[in-house]
């Protein structure tokens, strides 16, 4: 059910003509991952699903189609149409053919709680130095941004 | 707490599935549209269904096979990151689009050729 949400609105974002009508579905979509997330137990993931996704990546696009006027509006296919559906095709099928086929050896103990406590824990023990790099790639990107858009 | 019997409905594959549609699709949307927000749009499924299947894996990977230093809880923590850098990926991306449009008054990456030789 949410699987088919999830699929069904980014299959609408290929279809749908107005780029604003396809960005609501794409939202649609986000939340149906979130929604995913949750089935997966995975709770602090799906709220940070929500509110980056969802909430900021959102409003950034919704204000660059915004920026830009009527006419470039539109979602149009460019050359590679053909090529692009044989290839993600491929890689359709593919996925599907090696997520079928693999004997998974799934574990049968229960999902975990608390997911929170234990990913805070994570990044300030083991994954200091990726957490600090990341950090300074958010302020690197903020900088970068502020600058590309300056009026000068 | 109904979060277990939620879990127990659903399967590995069917997750993973549902992964690879989603990267199939972004992968199309990537490579064909003509609009740079909407190539944007494609690389954020992407990177969606990356995520979905990480989170697919560290719930349902039998991690005590692997031996000491690895916890299912790294996934979750790869998915941090990921969303991290997709979100600074998105602003930057953005706003190199206004500025291309500031320039040449089209986000049209099809007419977005001043290398051409």
């Amino acid at each position: 059910m949410l699987s088919a949400l999830t699929v069904g609105a980014a299959g609408m974002v290929i279809v749908v003509r107005n780029l604003l009508h396809a960005l609501l579905f794409l939202i649609l979509s986000f939340v149906g991952v979130a929604g995913l997330y949750i089935t997966l137990s995975a709770d602090f993931i799906a709220v940070v699903q929500v509110l980056i996704y969802a909430g900021a990546i959102a409003v950034l696009m919704i204000f660059s189609v915004m920026l830009t006027p009527l006419s470039d509006r539109d979602n149009a296919e460019g050359l590679l149409r053909l090529p692009a559906l044989v290839l993600s095709g491929l890689v359709a099928t593919g996925i599907a053919f090696v997520a079928i086929e693999t004997d998974w050896q799934v574990t049968s103990e229960s999902s975990f709680e608390n997911t929170s406590v234990a990913i805070g824990e994570a990044l300030l023990s083991p994954f200091v130095l990726p957490f600090e790099i990341a950090s300074v790639l958010l302020v690197a990107a903020m900088i970068g941004a502020i600058v590309l858009v300056r009026e000068d | 707490m109904d979060a277990p019997v939620l879990a127990a409905s659903v399967a590995l594959e069917d997750v993973l599935i549902v992964g690879g549609a989603l990267f199939a699709i972004g992968l199309y949307i990537t490579l064909a549209k003509r609009n740079a927000v909407a190539v944007l749009m494609g690389i954020e499924l992407m990177l969606n269904a990356v995520n979905l299947t990480l989170i697919a894996f560290s719930r349902f990977v039998d991690f005590s096979r692997f031996g000491e230093g690895t916890r299912p809880i790294d996934g979750h923590v790869f998915v941090i990151f990921v969303i991290t850098v997709a979100a600074a990926e998105a602003a930057v991306m953005l706003a190199l689009v206004v500025a291309v449009y500031r320039h040449r008054q089209t986000i049209d990456i099809d007419r977005i050729n001043v290398l051409r030789g």
